[in-house]
């Protein structure tokens, strides 16, 4: 039961280091320019339709990202 | 780091840590954590307006991720949550209107802070006391070791349940994934309150759904958790999707606080599997009373957080 545990904590806390990278990146790559074209986005409906649909998509993709670190690293500790 | 929409200085970290914080919470309790990330993006200097907007939108984001999770773990009733997300969004604008009769009154701050002190106050009151006599009860029977005898849920208000239950006026509706069979109308009603209180209070009023589906609808903690988290995907889409078109959202923020967020809401919904419902809703009781604290303070200081 502790070994299981300690695996767990392992593989959460490697998780969590490369998630902070991917995050990080993430910020200066595409947080930055999509700044700045958001932006010059002056038609409100619009912004209304891209503001769910970038908070939507980011939740999809990084529930996918760290759903596939963990496999990948409780794969590599098995 | 600049936001140049809401034209705020913030940290990210302390973004990322915020909503990491309010994942944990929204992922273990179902609740979207406004009352918690409207004074921390008010602390940095982030306007009413945009500290209300942003918050829904990050909600949006922090619930897919929670209650994809819920929805592995078999925690969410589809069916429900679209039903109540009806009579939540039609609560949710009548909530709006009962706020701009009150302004026009001129008395709209008092009154919302002295109704929501007493409903936050109620709810930690009650949920306090059924808590702890199920989980008294519980401890006289022997009390659940595995996932599957957790998720089998008691409770000390059960026969209010079963008589609201026993109200068989048409058309009833089957939840075989709650294992409930309930009049559509109780449904809308419990879903219309929550909107009243989302749309009155602010937020998105998980405080008071959660718990209402739990000792109202008879529905089963984690998927109570579940369902609500499915539930305000909806209605926060809605709220974020208004609130945008009035210029309430800057979608920058609340794309940072959401990285810290989802790893936060998948902690939380994961935990939930090692909880039976009585300790869950026993840990559920500070959350309205920290709400309840923050208004009070509101009042005596006259600094809105």
């Amino acid at each position: 039961m502790k070994k299981e545990t300690a695996r767990t904590l392992r593989a959460f806390l490697i998780e969590l280091a490369i998630y902070s990278v991917l995050v990080v990146v993430y910020f200066f790559l595409v947080l930055h320019f999509l700044g700045e074209w958001l932006v010059q986005l002056h038609n409100r409906y619009a912004y209304a339709v891209v503001s769910i649909l970038l908070i939507i998509g980011q939740a999809v993709l990084l529930e996918a990202v760290t759903t596939l670190l963990l496999r990948m690293i409780r794969g590599r500790s098995e | 780091m600049f936001f140049p929409i809401s034209n705020a200085h913030i940290s990210p970290i302390y973004l990322v840590v915020v909503g990491f914080l309010i994942g944990i919470l929204g992922g273990f309790f179902g609740v979207g954590g406004s009352f918690i990330a409207g004074p921390a993006l008010r602390l940095m200097g982030v306007h009413w307006n945009f500290a209300v907007g942003t918050d829904l939108a990050h909600i949006v984001g922090k619930s897919v991720v929670a209650a994809r999770r819920h929805r592995a773990l078999g925690n969410v009733d589809l069916k429900l949550g679209l039903l109540m997300a009806v009579g939540t969004i039609v609560g949710a604008e009548c909530g709006a209107q009962l706020i701009q009769v009150l302004k026009r009154a001129g008395n709209v701050d008092f009154v919302v802070s002295i109704v929501s002190i007493v409903v936050y106050i109620s709810i930690s009151s009650f949920m306090i006391w059924e808590s702890r006599k199920t989980l008294r009860e519980g401890d006289a029977r022997g009390t659940a070791k595995t996932i599957s005898q957790k998720k089998k849920d008691t409770s000390a208000f059960r026969h209010v349940t079963d008589a609201i239950q026993g109200f068989k006026l048409a058309p009833m509706i089957k939840l075989p994934v709650s294992g409930v069979t309930i009049s559509l109308w109780v449904i809308l009603i419990v879903s219309f309150i929550g909107g009243l209180f989302s749309g009155f209070l602010g937020g998105g009023a998980g405080y008071i759904r959660m718990p209402s589906m739990v000792y109202v609808l008879g529905i089963p903690t984690h998927l109570a958790v579940g369902t609500d988290l499915f539930e305000i995907i909806i209605s926060a889409s809605y709220g974020t999707f208004t609130h945008a078109i009035k210029g309430n959202v800057d979608i920058l923020i609340a794309l940072v606080m959401h990285t810290g967020a989802a790893i936060g809401a998948q902690i939380g919904a994961i935990s939930t599997q090692y909880f039976a419902g009585p300790k869950i809703r026993l840990a559920f009781v500070p959350l309205p009373l920290i709400g309840a604290v923050i208004v009070i303070y509101t009042l005596i200081s006259g600094h809105k957080l």
